[in-house]
Order: structure tokens, then C-alpha cells, then sequence
């Protein structure tokens, strides 16, 4: 008997050196249930070595991990509390992937039986029997899915699942992310592209060097880097910025028919150009992409950073922008 | 924020996680990669090929006058062994029971092991019971008994003015020893129950020399030995003999030769001969040969069972080779963090994988064995060749002891192989601590001490547990590695092993425990 827990991580102030690198700084967060988290930063914040830690793989320095209360190592049957793909790649190639799943599932006490669901569910029914040695990237991390939902975990705690996967199985990971979580289960995704994580993600745990730059909903992430820009699409660009940065608005040009406009509403700058007669095809408030709202986030970190370590950085990091900007 | 939403809460119940499922996960992985199930197939496949070439290899035949004929099979004694008996015998009948009594004054002995003295014997036919009281070239006065029994009496060595008495009484099927240096204070040396010893026996004494043997050479490439035959003379006087004996002539014999004394003519080999002083009544009997077990090796001219296990070394390495990977292909590919997270109980791990792979090389030890034994004794004895009889308790020690070599050096390698983490050094290691001192010291490429050391505190002590060649303390002979013979006994040379592996296993878990995976 499994008993009830809490379906959350809780890790609370973690610390862990590889040699000169400070892997964790002080990293705490919790992961909640009923939604899918998304767990993002660049190569080497630590996202990896948090997972590690969680699964009781690396002894943090200082700090404590807990799933639902409880250490991983002193779990029972660690499988049907925490689920986890942590490399798809991870397989020994001789073994076909069933052989794979039924090793795992003995050692949960878990039969074939078992082993032929999370087949299903994975959608591997006509490889299972096939060496795992030559399944594709996305093969492995169907694997590594049904691996994950053997023991029909609370908690699931996927690195870059959406590695290698063909257009179709992104749509299928999103759509089982998103059905996991709705179960009430909790859901922590890494990934380093935000683009994967557009509409699969409610929560975003952003991580740079090794601490928690950001803990938010997406749908506040999303609304604070739309602000209140407008999107407008026009032919006679200059005249537009002219008779719009006279108003008051800042005006930026995206591309050569695309403007990004704040400072006015989308009302307003009709009515202006209108007045002027200058003609115009599209006016849409704007709505940033994950991807926009999460540079936004660490280039604000990384002037944060910088601010401390070395002055002018933040210079270096306007003048970089592509954006030319008329005021 | 979203709504909250009741905890999710587990459907897939296993029924225990405890170590059977912790075994039976790990004896499922290692069956399910088809190169390892193949890997034992051809650690079998070697041992016993091995055995087979050496067997074929090994031809024995004995030329006749007619060209070459089938080799006599040597007398086996009482106790089951092979034996060496050939000696110079003066004798006659005793009927019931009675003692023979001798003083023995002079004894010219070329070798250790040479002995003349009072026997008493069921027949002449070699490999018959007996129990003698003898004097020998330096071990002093001994009680010996159907071939293999030796217990020591006076010490020192017999001249004329340090004579022996020796008496022999026979009871029934009880056969008493004594000595004594005066012929009235007499010590109790034993006694020997030789069962099933019927009423009318051969009473009398005897004299034996064994062969001298040499080694050809010395240091690299020792091994080969030379023998040539020696003959010891003993005088005895003051023979008194009471009881049921006849009482009249004494006949000379040599070995089963009865009644040639002056021996067999153009065949080498022992010869003997007796003469009895008309005047004093002293006796001076000359002889060569051995009352004695045979002893296996280059001395010997039959070969020991082991033989067919020659190829054991090949088998293990394959082992080797699975035992490391079991654990380096986990952690090569990352495997190894899958299993630590469906098992937290690192050393548990360890322990489950350990046994895993000692019972999968136990099982191939086993069956290679129980081919290869019955296999090449077959051809061996189709080529002429004589085996050393070896007991049941010691046929099934071989088997059984074949499949605990291969299980503990398994056990070994996957120690290594957790403390290394890389293949490669891991199978490198382990064969240079066990297959390569094992083939150092018993494939003639070290001396002797060298050698005995290497299996003294090396893992390829463990190949003890497959001797079958016993070390017999009243025969001289090599008892060297190159001849098969190890200098610990099986069990114990398996426990230097078996401390090897513990050590080994004990580390690789103190480590898998510490370090990050």
C-alpha cells in the first residue's frame, strides 16, 4: 500500500561545489501540484544537478531536497512517488525496451502487466520488442516516459523531455504534461528552449547560476512583458514614427513593415493615423512570446549581476539590442 | 493561481520492494542482454574446450614385444589410491595370530625415504594390505599401514652400535608396532585395524629405496624431472618369529613378481635380493622400490584428474569480463543512475548485482566442470592414460569448487569494476591478480619459491580448490606448483581468494555509497 503524500518538491537551501564551480548558490523552490512547472536557465544553472540531488543521485553540501515530506533515499518504493527521465540515452542498447521497463518494474515489485500499460501509454506497442540500441532520440524519450509512469508517480521530474521528439510527439508530450497535471500531479520540466515549454507550462522556475531567478506563473510572466505594446503593420513606416513619437509613444521598428508601439493605446493610434491618412494594414496589442518574456527576465538578471560585479554592463546590454529606438 | 486540486495519488502498487525484488530486478537485466546469456555459453565452451585439447594431447602407451600395447594399470591400494608397491620381501605364511621380532644393525641407505623392517602382509599381490615396522634412511623408526597411514617411532639413525628392535604382532585384524633401542624396554609405536584380513597372511621383513629423483633444471622452465632407482640393505638379526607362522624356509620376492628374487630379468627396474648367515643367522635383504602411495606430478606416471580443468583459466576470464561489465556498462551508459533511483539502497545494489553474477558464473563454473571431467577422463583414458582415483567427496569438491572459483572472481570483478568505473581497467586488473599469477606459477615460468608465494597471497590462490593431487609427508617427490600441487590446502587457498573478493566488494561499497553518481 502506497500511502498518501503530498504531491510536491520542496527543496530548501541548496549548496553543491564541483570543484571551483558553484553548481547550486543557495537554491530553494517548490514544485506544487496540478500544474506543470517549467524549470528553465542556461547550460550549467544547475537545473541537471538539482534533479540529481532530488533523486538522492548527489549529496548537496548543504541543504535539503524532500519529495512530499520525505528524503528519496528513505523511500519505499520510490517509483510510484517520483517518476523521473533523466537521460533518455541512458539504456543499455543489447536490451529492447520492454526487457528495459520489466527490470525497473521488478524492482518496485511491480509486474509485466505493468511494464505492457506504460507501453501504451508511451504509444510503443510495436517497438517494445525491439533493441533499444536502435530507437531514434524521440524513441527514447517515449521510453523514458513510460520508464517515468511505472510506478504511477505523484511527482514527475522530466529533463529536456522534448529532446529529439518529431513534431507529433511534441504535441503528444504537451497534451500528456498537461493531462498528468490536470490528474493533480505535480510536474517539473526542464528545458532550455522556451518555446517547448509555450502553452505546456502554467508555473516557470527560472534558474541562472545555480539560484532562483525567477518563481511565477506564466500568465503574469507573459502579461508583464506584453506591457502595453501594440503591433502595427504599415508601408509608410517613417511617417509613422514620426506622427507617433510627436504623440508621446516609443516607437521601435521590428522589421521593415512591423512597429512596436508603447506608450498609446491601440484606440488612439487609430485615430491618429486616420486624422493623418496614413495608411495602415494591422493594429494588435501585443502579446509576447514565452521566449520574449524569458529574455527579458535574465537580460533584467543579468543587469542585476552585472550592476554588482562590474559597472557598465548595462550599457553593453542596450546597446547590443537590435532594436532601433526613436523617441 | 490555479484551483487546488486534491493530491494525486498512486495506482501501480508494487506488492514489496525488498531485496528478492532487488535481485529478481537485477537478474533481469543481466539475462535480457543476449551477449552476456552467449558470454557464458562461451566461458563453458572454453573451459571445457581446453580441457579437450589438453586431452587429446595426451598420449601414454607401453612397448611390449610386440611393439606397443596397452600400459598395465598400476595397483591400487586398500584405500582406494594408486600405489607404489614394489619392494624386497623375505617372507612366509602366518596362520592366526603371532608377532615377528627383529634387531636391526646396520641400514645403508641412499635415500630419505628408504626402509627395511618387519611387515605383515595379505599376499604378495601389489596394492594388498599391510602394516610394517621399519627403519628408515632418516626419518627414524616408523609404523606404516596400507600405503597412506605413517606414524613415527624412535628418531635417529641405525648403526651398529645404535641398533633398533622392531615387533609387529598380529591380533586378529589388529597389527601392533613397537620398538625399542635394547630388545627389552619396548615402546608402543600404533596399531592398525586392516579390515577384512584373513587368517593366513605373509610375515616377514623387507627392503625398499625409491627412486632417486632429480628436477632437469633449475629456475625458468623447471619442471621435468629424472628418477633412477636406488636399493637400500638392511642386517637384521635376532629374527624371532611366534605364533602360527610356518616356521621354516623364508622366500625372497619382488613386488608380484614371487619367487624371482634376483628380479625380472632385461625389464628395468626394482630388484632385491636376500642372504642369511649361516653362523650368526643374520639376514642382509637389499631392495628397491616403495611401499608407498603414488604421488601425482612429474614423478608420477599417472595424471590427476584436474588435468581435464585446465581450461578453468579461460572460463574465468570470460567471467571476468561479465562481472565488470555488469556494473561499468552502467555506468558507461548512465544506466547506473536509473538504478539507484528505482533502488536508493546503494549497497543493497551492490549485494543484489553480487549475487546475481555469483550465481550466474557458479552455474557455469558448475556445468563446465560436470562436462569436462567425465569429457576428457574419457579421452584420457582412451589414450592409454592412468588417473589418479580420486574420491566422490573430492570429484564433487572439483565441480562445486570450479563454480565457486568462477562465482568469486565474478564478485571480484564487479568490485573492481564499481570502484574503477571503467571497463577496460577494471578486466585488466583482475586477470593480472588472478589468471596471471596462476599461469606464472604453475606453466613453469617462475622457480618454485617465487611461485608458492604468488599462490600463497595472490587471488589465483583459489585454484587450489581444484587440486585432487595429495601431498603424501613419507614420500619425496615435487610437490611444486608446475606439478600441480599448491601450497595451501583447497579450502584455505580458496579463502585467500574469497578475502580478496570481500575486501574488494567492501571497498566498491563504501564507495558507491560515498561518491555522486
Amino acid at each position: 500500500m502506497i500511502p498518501a503524500m503530498e504531491a510536491t518538491i520542496a527543496v530548501t537551501g541548496l549548496r553543491k561545489r564541483f570543484g571551483p564551480t558553484q553548481a547550486l548558490d543557495d537554491l530553494s523552490f517548490t514544485v506544487t501540484p496540478g500544474q506543470v512547472t517549467g524549470f528553465v536557465g542556461p547550460n550549467g544553472a544547475g537545473k541537471s544537478t538539482t534533479m540529481r540531488v532530488v533523486l538522492g543521485l548527489d549529496t548537496p553540501d548543504a541543504g535539503r531536497a524532500l519529495i512530499g515530506g520525505h528524503e528519496y533515499r528513505t523511500l519505499k518504493h520510490p517509483l510510484s512517488h517520483v517518476g523521473a527521465l533523466l537521460d533518455a540515452a541512458a539504456l543499455q542498447p543489447g536490451r529492447t525496451a520492454r526487457n528495459h521497463l520489466l527490470w525497473l518494474a521488478h524492482s518496485q515489485g511491480l509486474g509485466a502487466r505493468r511494464v505492457d500499460e506504460v507501453i501504451r501509454l508511451a504509444g510503443l506497442e510495436t517497438a517494445a520488442r525491439r533493441r533499444a540500441g536502435g530507437y531514434s532520440l524521440g524513441m527514447r524519450q517515449r521510453l523514458g516516459i513510460a520508464a517515468a509512469m511505472l510506478g504511477d508517480p505523484p511527482v514527475l521530474m522530466l529533463d529536456e523531455p522534448f529532446n529529439g521528439l518529431d513534431p507529433e510527439g511534441i504535441v503528444w508530450m504537451r497534451g500528456l504534461l498537461g493531462s498528468l497535471a490536470a490528474q493533480g500531479r505535480a510536474v517539473l520540466v526542464s528545458s532550455h528552449l522556451m518555446s517547448e515549454l509555450q502553452d505546456t507550462a502554467d508555473h516557470l522556475l527560472v534558474l541562472g547560476r545555480g539560484r532562483v531567478i525567477a518563481d511565477t506563473s506564466v500568465r503574469e510572466l507573459v502579461a508583464a512583458a506584453s506591457g502595453d505594446r501594440v503591433t502595427l503593420r504599415t508601408s509608410e513606416r517613417s511617417a509613422v514614427m514620426t506622427l507617433l513619437a510627436r504623440a508621446g509613444a516609443v516607437v521601435a521598428s521590428t522589421d521593415r513593415e512591423t512597429l512596436t508601439v508603447s506608450g498609446l493605446a491601440a484606440e488612439r493610434i487609430v485615430a491618429l493615423l486616420t486624422a493623418d491618412g496614413v495608411p495602415f494594414s494591422e493594429v494588435s496589442a501585443h502579446r509576447a512570446t514565452l521566449e520574449e518574456a524569458y529574455m527579458e527576465l535574465t537580460r533584467d538578471a543579468v543587469e542585476f549581476r552585472g550592476a554588482g560585479a562590474r559597472s557598465g554592463s548595462t550599457e553593453r546590454a542596450d546597446g547590443s539590442s537590435a532594436e532601433e529606438v526613436v523617441r | 493561481m490555479t484551483t487546488t486540486i486534491a493530491p494525486y495519488r498512486s495506482q501501480a502498487e508494487g506488492a514489496r520492494a525488498g531485496f528478492p525484488q532487488l535481485l529478481r530486478a537485477e537478474w533481469t537485466k543481466f539475462r535480457t542482454v543476449r551477449g552476456w546469456m552467449v558470454g557464458l555459453l562461451v566461458a563453458v565452451l572454453l573451459t571445457v574446450g581446453f580441457g579437450l585439447l589438453s586431452a587429446n594431447g595426451s598420449h601414454r602407451s607401453c612397448s611390449g614385444p610386440s611393439g606397443d600395447v596397452a600400459c598395465p594399470s598400476p595397483p591400487v591400494g586398500p584405500g582406494g589410491g594408486m600405489v607404489t608397491d614394489t619392494f624386497y620381501f623375505v617372507h612366509q605364511s602366518l596362520t592366526g595370530d603371532g608377532s615377528i621380532t627383529v634387531r636391526v644393525s646396520g641400514f645403508s641407505a641412499p635415500e630419505a625415504w628408504a626402509k627395511a623392517g618387519v611387515i605383515v602382509k595379505n599376499g604378495t599381490g601389489q596394492g594388498s594390505a599391510y602394516a610394517a615396522v621399519m627403519v628408515t634412511g632418516t626419518h627414524g623408526v616408523r609404523m606404516q599401514y596400507d600405503y597412506t597411514h605413517d606414524q613415527a617411532g624412535l628418531p635417529g639413525a641405525v648403526s651398529s652400535s645404535s641398533p633398533r628392535w622392531l615387533r609387529l604382532t598380529r591380533s586378529g585384524s589388529t597389527l601392533t608396532g613397537y620398538d625399542s633401542t635394547d630388545g627389552s624396554n619396548w615402546t608402543r609405536i600404533g596399531a592398525a585395524q586392516l579390515a577384512g584380513l584373513p587368517s593366513t597372511v605373509q610375515i616377514g621383513m623387507f627392503a625398499a629405496s625409491p627412486d632417486s629423483v632429480k628436477t632437469l633444471s633449475q629456475g625458468i622452465g623447471s619442471g621435468g624431472a629424472s628418477s633412477s632407482p636406488t636399493s637400500a640393505t638392511a642386517t637384521l638379526d635376532n629374527v624371532t618369529l611366534q605364533g602360527g607362522a610356518s616356521g621354516a624356509t623364508w622366500t625372497g620376492s619382488m613386488g608380484n613378481r614371487d619367487g624371482s628374487p634376483a628380479g625380472g630379468g632385461s625389464v628395468q627396474g626394482p630388484t632385491g635380493g636376500f642372504q642369511q648367515d649361516p653362523g650368526t643367522g643374520a639376514f642382509t635383504v637389499r631392495g628397491s622400490g616403495d611401499i608407498a602411495p603414488a604421488v601425482g606430478g612429474a614423478a608420477g606416471d599417472g595424471q590427476a584428474v584436474e588435468r581435464t580443468l585446465v581450461g578453468t583459466f579461460a572460463g574465468l576470464v570470460v567471467v571476468v569480463v561479465l562481472g565488470t561489465l555488469f556494473i561499468t556498462a552502467e555506468y558507461r551508459r548512465g544506466l547506473i543512475r536509473t538504478t539507484l533511483t528505482a533502488s536508493p539502497g546503494r549497497v543493497r545494489v551492490l549485494a543484489a548485482k553480487a549475487v546475481v553474477c555469483a550465481g550466474a558464473a557458479f552455474a557455469t563454473g558448475v556445468v563446465a566442470a560436470a562436462v569436462a571431467i567425465p569429457l576428457c577422463t574419457h579421452i584420457l583414458k582412451a589414450n592409454g592414460n592412468v588417473l589418479y582415483p580420486v574420491g566422490l567427496l573430492t570429484e564433487v569438491r572439483l565441480v562445486v569448487g570450479t563454480g565457486l572459483l568462477l562465482a568469486v572472481a565474478a564478485v571480484m570483478a564487479l568490485a573492481v569494476g564499481t570502484i574503477l568505473r571503467r571497463g577496460a581497467g577494471a578486466v585488466t586488473l583482475v586477470i593480472a591478480v588472478t589468471v596471471l599469477p596462476y599461469i606464472l606459477a604453475t606453466a613453469s615460468v617462475l622457480p618454485t619459491g617465487p611461485s608458492e608465494w604468488l599462490l600463497r597471497l595472490s587471488p589465483a590462490a583459489g585454484f587450489a580448490v581444484q587440486q585432487s593431487l595429495q601431498v603424501f609427508p613419507q614420500v619425496d617427490s615435487f610437490y611444486t606448483p608446475v606439478n600441480g600441487f599448491f601450497p595451501l590446502a583447497p579450502w584455505a587457498g580458496f579463502a585467500v581468494m574469497c578475502g580478496w573478493a570481500a575486501l574488494a566488494l567492501g571497498l566498491a561499497g563504501h564507495l558507491l555509497r560515498r561518491r555522486d553518481v
